[in-house]
């Protein structure tokens, strides 16, 4: 599906569901539970705008977020850190005055004005209408614009031929990629894998969510608790937000 | 003035078969290490997740600019009326196309889907500068081809004037666009600078100029055709001239990084403690790509000093635009201001990068692309005129 067709389609969807919340105005919850139950052939929406919430002081010193990722997504590595795709990554942080030391998983912000997305000269990256930035890996020429405008450094190249792909993850050697928040996840209505296994080892430290839903979780956490934007000095408005840092 | 009568080089001596066949050699290389790229992935090039535009992009980025500033003599002869250049006009343009050409092989052989060009060419996005370049590079060929044809034909040669600055407006927009896709990266500091689209213009000048003096040099003394001194010690000065007004640039670049933009810390690391890139700096570009060509043009002013100039001003250039391009991806990028970071990306870390035989081999294979059309262009059509030893005409 071409971007262009996926953004009419979302828009379609978007309209549709707005109708449909208009028809039930009366109970509020009733919105909130269209808003997120969406059937998986039904296209994204921009009435959701699908974010995470880490909380660096619960993050501890495991990579069970990276294990869970590559796993789900399929992109195990040569053993060459350097070449090797990295849709997520375990990143150690020490205060140059305080000394004071933390982590955190870092990956794809998803921002809403993403500086990939801006540069690439074909259209192959995108931003969906639910907020997720993705590459169409068959539109994507594999030009590396987009990683060198990255202020994250989240995306990475395929560098060797890939093996063992997942069937709902496709990926392509000469193509950028990188975290898409499990979108096959998400449109099956689950929480992305790294957030799955963060909450399953009991760390807590990740959460999902719509950041539109003020009502839902992580919409009440980010209005009642202090949170941060990577590089907020870019203003791209991230979709993923950091708590302790 | 006298007509200038223009001729094909014979092309049939075993000099003239031996350079194509050296130049073939170097094309057949690098459409060898194209094939292995895509082949085996970009895994057998140096390049990484943090050196994503190595040594290719070097050499195209390189004969872009260098494209553009080819230019120069015919603009000078055509758009400023400077008669002692007009003889040069043709040459100009084609060692320009050239160049280009060259260039661009280079940029889509080392993309990692090559054959998916054809999406390049129908999928835009408006946004991204990098697909405006396309028309830029595109619209170059076009205006170049014409402003040449109205040089060939007789007819049509009232309308030189205006093609040249036609082609003179749209190389400038072409290289400042070049520059611009650096200059776009906002979130990377080596490339937060508004000088940087000027500088690729005065880049493209040095860089071009030199080259076509080289190419003119060897054109004429291969081809047996006298070439004039007064001539070359124009050309040299305007060499000369570009060489500094390129380091005066930088100079200002680095400038206003240190007392404007404050980055001190970029700073330290491209002029002091940057490894290779220091070296590239100071060795590179500042000695071999300034100081010895405005001695050799200035100072010596003989003919193998501005040979001797011309190739230094080459490498010196191919120093410069590796620092730009590769040193700017190897200092990390600040993600955790004030922050020591450490990962399995290497966040934090200054990148290595070394390139590989396969990527040199491409870039060189632009390079012999280039003079191979130009070696071509020569020997099917009159671009060179039969004797450059004209007087100097009073004006120029
Ligand atoms: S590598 Fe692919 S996704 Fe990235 S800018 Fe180039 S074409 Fe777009």
């Amino acid at each position: 599906m071409t971007p262009e067709r996926r953004r009419f389609l979302g828009w379609g969807a978007a309209a549709a569901a707005g109708a449909a919340a208009v028809t039930t105005l009366a109970p509020g919850l009733r919105l909130v539970e269209l808003a997120r139950a969406r059937s998986p052939d039904e296209a994204a929406s921009a009435l959701q705008r699908w974010g995470l919430l880490i909380d660096t002081a619960k993050c501890s010193d495991c990579d069970a977020c990276v294990s869970a990722c590559r796993e789900e997504n399929g992109w195990t590595g040569h053993d060459r850190p350097a070449t090797d795709a990295q849709w997520i990554r375990k990143v150690s942080l020490r205060d140059r005055r305080s000394g004071f030391a933390q982590t955190l998983p870092l990956m794809c912000q998803h921002c809403e004005h993403p500086p990939c997305v801006d540069v690439c000269p074909t259209g192959a990256s995108f931003r969906r209408a639910d907020g997720i930035v993705l590459v169409d890996k068959h539109i994507c020429i594999g030009c590396r614009y987009c990683v060198m405008a990255c202020p994250f450094g989240a995306r990475s190249f395929v560098h060797e031929p890939t093996t063992g792909q997942k069937p709902d993850v496709p990926r392509g050697k000469g193509t950028v990629e990188s975290c898409t928040l499990c979108v096959q996840r998400v449109d099956r209505g689950e929480r992305p894998a790294c957030v799955e296994a963060c909450n399953r080892d009991g760390h807590g430290a990740m959460a999902f969510g719509d950041l539109n839903n003020a009502a839902g979780d992580l919409g009440r956490r980010l209005r009642s608790e202090p949170s941060s934007a990577l590089r907020a000095d870019l203003k791209l408005n991230p979709g993923v937000r950091y708590q302790s840092l | 003035m006298a007509r200038i009568e223009y001729r094909e080089i014979e092309g049939r001596s075993a000099g003239f078969f031996g350079l194509l066949g050296v130049l073939a050699l170097f094309i057949a290389a690098g459409l060898a290490a194209a094939w292995a790229m895509e082949h085996r992935g970009h895994v057998i090039t140096g390049m990484t997740n943090r050196i994503v535009w190595g040594a290719p992009h070097v050499f195209a980025v390189f004969l872009i600019i260098a494209a553009s500033g080819a230019l120069n003599v015919a603009s000078v002869a055509s758009v400023f009326g400077r008669e002692l250049y007009k003889p040069l006009a043709r040459l100009s343009g084609l060692v320009a196309v050239a160049l280009l050409a060259g260039g661009l092989s280079v940029l889509v052989l080392d993309l990692g889907r090559p054959e998916r060009l054809i999406v390049a060419m129908t999928h835009y996005n408006f946004k991204s500068i990098f697909a405006w370049n396309i028309f830029l590079y595109t619209g170059f060929f076009a205006v170049v081809t014409l402003y040449l044809w109205t040089m060939f034909e007789r007819r049509m040669n009232g309308y030189t004037p205006r093609a040249g600055l036609l082609a003179f407006l749209w190389r400038l927009v072409l290289t400042t666009g070049t520059g611009s896709i650096f200059g776009f990266l906002v979130a990377r500091e080596p490339y937060n600078s508004a000088l940087l689209a000027p500088l690729f213009v005065v880049m493209s000048f040095s860089f071009g100029t030199a080259a076509f003096v080289l190419v003119l040099m060897a054109a004429c003394r291969w081809s047996g055709r006298p070439l004039g001194d007064a001539l070359l010690a124009r050309l040299g000065t305007l060499l000369g001239i570009f060489v500094a007004a390129v380091m005066y640039f930088v100079t200002v670049h680095h400038l206003t990084n240190l007392y404007i933009a404050r980055e001190f810390d970029l700073e330290r690391f491209l002029l002091w403690e940057g490894g290779v890139y220091t070296a590239l700096f100071w060795i590179g570009q500042v000695l071999v790509g300034g100081v010895v060509p405005l001695a050799l043009i200035f100072a010596v002013r003989t003919r193998a000093a501005l040979a001797g100039a011309a190739a230094c001003v080459i490498a010196g250039g191919f120093a410069q635009v590796a620092v730009i391009i590769i040193g700017g991806q190897a200092y990390p990028q600040d993600i955790f201001p004030g922050k020591e970071v450490s990962s399995s990306f290497f966040d934090g870390v200054v990148a290595s990068y070394a390139p590989s035989l396969p990527e040199i081999a491409l870039g060189a294979g632009g390079v012999a692309l280039a003079a191979a059309l130009v070696v071509l262009g020569l020997k099917l059509l009159p671009f060179l005129p039969s004797s450059l030893d004209q007087a100097e005409p009073a004006e120029a």
